[in-house]
């Protein structure tokens, strides 16, 4: 495959950008692969990607029902910080920062990984000890974050009201090195470096059902024939359930509507990323000037990538209230996608009642900043069996009721 | 150049002539100009700068597909970025000024990134600036983000207001034109409520620019009748100025209503939001007018062909002198006939179809003017402005047949019906091949509640683009939701539309076919956003084959104007591209709102004080004056401290515990959550809903209640107080009343729905006051009316009563280890009751206290709080709280889930007291520190501070927390992190600090 560089590029544009090939393939599908991953999201791509690199498992087709990179991986605000509370958290979601801060190196493929900084604004006395706790829990957990006064915040985010009429900001937990990132870039890197070992992105193909035989599975049913594998990773978000269902196990999972919006390209005015969760919402501006405003989740399930209307009022509302220039924007488009929320909020990264079958998924709101982590802890654990990144994970959690919850300190924005 | 002409100008009015400025440049324009018609009448084409490559930008279009002409409207507190200048109506004083260039329009830095837009196609920024990996942040996306944007970011404060408003009605039509008019009259004859909205200032849209007649008379004369019998119905309601932005589930659409835009500093709400609830939508939404693409297509005077003719007809605006037209269809003939009746020249219309078209073309041919058949425009000369066209062979590679000299391009491509409301729930298009678009598939409606489509389409926006069809699609559409709606259909004639005969249209979808590179890299699809065909071709080529895909990879159609004009025609390039049919590409999503809508009016009125409203309980403005120190609590504000002088707050803090402590503190305790729970089943209720039995409770006492969530964690706690055999009352924490409300009921509406409960949240009904310290009954003595005795109100009883003459109920509970009595009176009678507390108190040395106090005395007791010692993690058996779980009941939520085994296991963290070696204040939330480090490489921890104060009681830090295994291990040291320093170490002690033994409130 042809490596990125700006002389390459330099070179094509003498000859018409003629000589650039396929960022991945189109290949048939084989009869058989070591390792089946369903669902070319971030997830899946990173899984495969680490397979390959970590492991050396290098047969691997990623299958996917439409376009890769087409759900959550591609309809999320794109923010990375790695602020968590709980132990098992915080090592996921900080290896996973850490993978994002030399991915465009590792995969030859500018993500455009910014790491412009996160805070988390604290606008009650509950919030501002919660975010100290977490401040605490990081120093021990290796993650840098500290907590910040308001004049700091004010420093930083110069259209930020910090005296607001409701909630003044009493000061945030900042994380320098959190940031953004192109969302689709990861995908699309993600992809091109797994084409590039050789495996197979097998796009518009539909998983329909499992085979299995004596506790193992033995292959997947899909629209494009029966494709045998020796090891299977279920890594579908906010269809988790529907998949497992066809393997003949149940998730402790709900899928639920997450909206988000975003405002007409302005020039620069924000070059951190703000969450306040008190008002219930989050902003940052993209690198083409749009004002990325993430919403809440619907409180009923649905499948629909739309929810209700009345979030962006009350996510609007809550962001006027925070930075007041925001009145004046317009709102160019909303959307939707479904997240596969777990009970405890925390992802499932875990091996099944089938012996060589595993799953990633419960990622909920949160999961597009873990992409990196999640494939390098999920790899190691299907290559392995077992993996110190992914061990608290498992599905058992639920039944021994040994929950990973950061609801303290993340309230809806995870 | 473009000029005001003497003729035309349909809506304007020459007798109002109105003062403007663009970049400071004074102009004039007539009242009923759009802002766009003022600019070009000024000879004003250059608008604006692409985002990409800051080419030269005039307006393209006349409505609100225009992707070019966005401009800085107004200044400061009324300041809006990239507004349109299409669909921004002029007004006296108005103030405009170009974007996205450096230092002016006319001369613009960044104008370099054309010169060099050969190193810059799409994506580039994906295969570049990687190395070296610290640049990005700090040289390239600086860079980057510094051109990037396009207007300026508001600074000053919104000055304007808006508002919501909620209508419903049984159908609402969108689109004021002749389909729109006919389906609104057809519906509302069947006698059902309609809401017809119009997003421009004007009704009628294209028919009267097109010279349609309807039953004879002219489109105009039409429009005026049919609207004035709309006006005079009882169930028609009409707007103009009000998109119909967008549809979702069950009915539900908006719409976006511009008041004052055009009318600033009115006094009126600037911009109100519709939210409709209706059975039936038909969406008259028309279509518009595809571009070429052709190399040059994107320089300033290169127009769409219908949109030259409006600003001729509606405006009275040539937009220039000598207008060459392009089409590969009948309709954009119009525009040549427009041009000439109005005087203005019309060298040559380019056809791209070897047979060319119908009778448009021979009225054209019969004036003299040149039609060139089976040609294309090789390309268009001219950089801030068009000079000229390059004529070829529409089937050939470009090889310049002649030039023409020219000021405008009026180009036409065919028509795309807007689908977008029909799609933004759910419908389905398909591909009509005969007129190249993609229309509604009536087959796929958008489905309601009952599984049946909700959206019906009309007119052109259903695919018939002769008004005589529109108008009998319009009427059946419109009978037909009457009917769905419950409405009574009567036969009605339809009207009769007249317009020209038109030939079928021949798709081109480059021109010429076979354009060379240097061709396609020039041919603009995305004027905003500066993509080019050979971008989605690169795309293509790439792999980048879902639409999806090469959507995202080249920015097609993600620019403001969301791809109204480029979709298409970019869609097209990729099918061929891919040498896959056009309807196998597909669309990318629709998504609303149709245009951008202001966020204020997704806002509405909640602003500022009106933005979650605080809760205030009677005494809140005596606090107010008494030097309240605020905190905001679940909704309300509560008092943190009273600040007395020149007092801190933790002076302040201070005074209130030795205070309460001492002698007598007030604490306004009317936030807390109030729950009756009565009925048959409401011992039964309780007895799920706590982990405590509370069905035996006898009627006149309380008990301290626990409430698990299914998982077993503790999520609220309170006193639990019974009335009488049917009725308790439950108190919840201030900010879980609410929740726990809401809580009860889901349970009720969705479990255990036999059950006969009823739940009703009393919190604002009663204020209550708790009257806390040695000096408590002493006072309520004085006051006198009830007995407030030890032996009458003993510990955890309740009674009924007066005091001083106010009705009251007294619970004898204490959450400060005080001689303490809550007392709840009306809430009308709270402020009065307070002020009597006070006045009467003062000789036994009473004061108001806060939050702050009222934690310290928890805390100095050991007492937990819900959020401090809880976070959703903690079982009632880590606080050392088993004792409140009942072990006679069969079932209570949370029950099951904490016989799991991590939940039943007693090796857990657990609640202790903590002091500091050194007597000071452990810092919130530290952790304890553990040896070693995990598996991925943390540090270990063994516990964690819940909460932490300076104790005024016993003048030395005290701390609550979780430690593993704790209360085995009484005595020992452990060390606690310090932020920023070294840790700190502190002895595990009994958590209750202050008389253990419950002496104080025992009297």
């Amino acid at each position: 495959m042809k490596r990125n560089s700006v002389f390459a590029v330099a070179r094509e544009a003498m000859r018409q950008h003629s000589g650039w090939g396929r960022t991945w393939g189109n290949p048939e599908a084989k009869k058989a692969y070591d390792v089946v991953i369903i669902g070319a999201g971030g997830h899946g791509l990173a899984t495969a990607y680490y397979l390959g690199k970590n492991f050396g498992i290098t047969n691997v087709a990623v299958i996917e029902k439409g376009w890769l990179g087409g759900g959550n991986t591609g309809r999320n605000t794109t923010i990375i910080r790695s602020n968590y509370l709980q132990d098992p958290s915080a090592a996921l979601y900080e290896k996973a920062r850490s993978l994002y801060e030399t991915m465009s190196q590792d995969l030859n493929y500018n993500v455009m990984f910014s790491p412009r900084g996160v805070m988390m604004l604290a606008q009650t006395h509950h919030e501002v000890r919660g975010y100290q706790r977490t401040a605490h829990a990081n120093s021990l957990q290796g993650v840098k974050t500290e907590f910040i006064s308001p004049a700091r915040v004010k420093e930083l985010c110069p259209i930020i009201n910090i005296d607001g009429p409701r909630y003044s900001v009493l000061g945030a937990l900042w994380q320098a090195r959190g940031g953004s990132a192109r969302h689709d870039a990861v995908a699309w890197g993600y992809a091109r470096a797994c084409t590039d070992m050789g495996m197979h992105i097998l796009q518009k193909t539909e998983v329909t059902g499992i085979t299995q035989s004596g506790g193992n599975v033995t292959g997947v049913d899909t629209s494009r024939g029966h494709i045998a594998c020796k090891k299977l990773g279920m890594v579908v978000a906010g269809h988790a359930s529907v998949v497992a269902n066809m393997a003949g196990f149940q998730l402790p999972i709900e899928s639920v509507p997450l909206q988000a919006l975003v405002s007409e390209p302005i020039k620069p005015c924000m070059d951190v990323v703000v969450m306040a969760n008190t008002v219930h919402g989050y902003m940052s501006q993209s690198d083409k000037g749009e004002m990325v405003i993430g919403g809440g989740t619907d409180a009923y399930n649905a499948y629909t990538q739309r929810g209700s209307f009345h979030h962006l009022e009350e996510t609007v509302r809550a962001l006027i209230e925070t930075f007041p220039m925001v009145s004046r924007l317009k709102m160019l488009r909303h959307w939707g996608g479904i997240v596969d929320v777990t009970g405890d909020r925390s992802p499932i990264l875990s091996k099944t009642p089938l012996g060589n079958t595993f799953i990633n998924c419960g990622w909920g709101t949160g999961g597009f900043k873990a992409i990196p982590g999640s494939g390098w802890g999920f790899a190691e654990l299907m290559a392995k069996g077992e993996s110190p990144l992914t061990d608290q994970f498992g599905l058992d959690r639920f039944r021994a009721g040994r929950f990973i919850d950061e609801s303290v300190a993340a309230g809806v924005a995870h | 150049m473009s000029t005001r002409l003497a003729s035309h100008g349909r809506l304007i009015n020459r007798a109002r002539a109105l003062s403007f400025t663009f970049n400071g440049k004074v102009m004039s324009g007539f009242e009923g100009d759009s802002l766009a018609a003022s600019l070009l009448a000024n000879d004003q084409m250059l608008m604006g700068r692409s985002f990409k490559y800051h080419r030269p930008r005039g307006v393209l279009a006349s409505g609100g597909e225009e992707p070019n002409a966005l401009i800085n409207l107004g200044v400061e507190s009324g300041f809006e970025p990239n507004a349109r200048a299409t669909t921004t109506e002029t007004f006296s004083g108005l103030t405009a000024a170009s974007q996205n260039h450096f230092p002016s329009l006319e001369f613009d830095v960044g104008a370099i990134n054309s010169k060099l837009s050969r190193f810059l196609p799409a994506g580039f920024y994906y295969k570049m600036f990687i190395h070296p990996r610290s640049f990005w942040k700090h040289i390239y996306e600086p860079i980057i983000r510094h051109s990037a944007g396009l207007g300026k970011a508001p600074k000053a404060r919104d000055q304007d207001s808006y508002e919501h408003y909620y209508h419903h009605c049984e159908v609402m039509v969108v689109g004021g034109g002749i389909a729109g008019l006919q389906a609104a009259q057809s519906a509302a004859a069947t006698g059902v409520r309609v809401l017809l909205v119009e997003q421009t200032a004007h009704w009628g849209g294209r028919a009267p620019v097109d010279g349609v007649t309807i039953d004879g008379l002219a489109a105009e004369d039409w429009v005026a009748q049919t609207l004035a019998e709309l006006a005079a119905c009882d169930n028609v309601v009409i707007r103009n100025r009000t998109q119909g932005s967008g549809v979702y589930d069950h009915g539900y659409a908006l719409a976006y209503e511009r008041i004052a835009d055009h009318t600033p500093g009115d006094g009126r709400p600037r911009h109100r939001l519709w939210r409709v609830r209706c059975k039936q939508i038909v969406t008259a939404t028309g279509a518009i007018e595809r571009p070429l693409s052709f190399a040059g297509n994107d320089i300033p005077g290169v127009m769409l062909a219908s949109a030259v003719r409006d600003y001729v007809v509606n405006f009275a605006v040539s937009p220039g002198d000598r207008t060459v037209v392009v089409t590969n269809n009948d309709d954009a003939y119009r525009t040549a006939l427009c041009l000439l009746e109005a005087g203005l020249e019309v060298p040559l219309i380019v056809d791209a179809r070897p047979e060319g078209g119908g009778a448009l073309m021979e009225a054209v041919q019969a004036s003299g003017i040149r039609v060139a058949l089976g040609r294309g425009i090789a390309k268009v000369k001219g950089g801030k402005r068009v000079t000229g066209v390059q004529i070829c062979a529409q089937a050939g590679e470009g090889s310049v047949l002649e030039e023409v000299a020219c000021d405008v391009v009026a180009m036409s491509g065919g028509w795309s019906p807007v689908v977008h409301l029909w799609s933004h729930c759910g419908g389905k298009l398909i591909w009509d091949a005969d007129q190249a678009m993609f229309r509604p598939d009536p087959d796929q409606p958008p489905l309601g509640a009952d599984g049946a489509g909700f959206v019906k389409v009309a007119g052109l926006a259903n695919g018939h683009l002769r008004s005589a069809p529109v108008l009998e699609d319009a009427a059946e559409q419109g009978r037909a939701v009457g009917r769905a709606a419950g409405g009574k259909v009567q036969k009605a004639a339809v009207p009769a539309a007249m317009d020209a005969e038109e030939v079928a249209l021949s798709p081109v979808w480059l021109m010429p076919q076979g354009a060379s590179y240097a061709l396609r890299s020039k041919a603009w699809l995305d004027f905003q956003n500066d993509v080019k065909v050979s971008d989605v071709q690169l795309a293509a080529q790439e792999g980048f084959e879902s639409v999806e895909h090469a959507k995202r990879y080249t920015t097609l159609g993600m620019a403001t104007d969301q791809g109204k004009l480029s979709n298409i025609n970019g869609l097209a390039i990729l099918s061929k591209s891919l040498n896959a049919p056009i309807p196998d590409v597909g669309t990318t999503t629709f998504r609303p709102p149709y245009t951008p809508i202001s966020m204020a009016s997704l806002a509405g009125e909640a602003r500022g004080e009106l933005f979650q409203p605080v809760r205030k309980t009677p005494m809140h403005a005596w606090h107010d004056s008494h030097g309240a120190d605020w905190e905001p609590v679940g909704g309300w504000r509560r008092p943190y401290a009273y600040l007395r002088g020149s007092e801190t707050v933790a002076q302040a803090v201070e005074r209130e515990v030795i205070n309460t402590r001492e002698k007598l503190g007030f604490l306004d305790a009317s936030t807390l959550g109030k729950i009756i729970v009565k009925g048959p089943d409401a011992g039964k209720f309780l007895d799920m809903m706590y982990t405590n039995m509370m069905s035996n409770l006898q009627p006149g006492r309380c008990r301290y209640g626990l409430m698990c969530s299914e998982n077993g964690f503790l999520s609220d706690d309170g006193v639990v107080a019974r009335i009488d055999e049917q009725t308790w009352l439950c108190h919840t924490t201030s900010g879980g009343a609410d929740r726990i409300h809401a809580h009860m009921e889901e349970w009720l509406q969705t479990e255990w729905w036999d059950w006969k409960v009823w739940v009703v949240n009393v919190t604002e009904q009663l204020a209550q006051v708790a009257v806390v310290g040695p000096n408590a009954r002493k006072l309520l003595e004085k006051l006198g009316g009830m007995d407030v005795s030890a032996e009458r109100l003993p510990f955890m009883a309740w009674a009924d009563g007066t005091i001083a003459g106010i009705d009251c109920r007294a619970y004898r509970i204490s959450f400060s280890g005080e001689l303490s009595y809550e007392i709840a009176v009306p809430a009308n009678q709270g402020l009065v009751f307070w002020e009597m507390l006070m006045e009467a108190g003062a000789e036994f040395g009473a004061m108001p206290y806060g939050t702050e106090c009222l934690h310290i005395l928890r805390a100095e007791k050991g007492f937990i709080m819900i959020g401090d010692e809880t976070d959703g993690t903690v079982i009632p058996q880590d606080l050392g709280l088993s004792w409140a779980i009942s072990k006679k009941k069969d079932d209570f939520l949370g029950k099951r889930a904490q016989q799991r085994s991590f939940m039943d296991n007693p090796d857990r963290w657990q609640l202790v007291g903590l002091e500091t070696l050194d007597g000071s204040v452990l810092e919130d939330g530290a952790y304890a520190i553990a040896e070693g480090s995990n598996a991925n490489g943390q540090g270990n921890t063994q516990g964690r501070v819940t909460s932490t104060y300076y104790s005024p009681t016993l003048g030395k830090g005290i701390a609550m927390g979780l430690v593993h295994n704790g209360p085995e291990r009484m005595g020992e040291v452990i060390y606690f992190t310090k932020i920023g320093t070294n840790p700190v170490q502190a002895k595990i002690v009994s958590p209750v600090f202050y008389d253990p033994e419950g002496e104080k409130a025992n009297v």
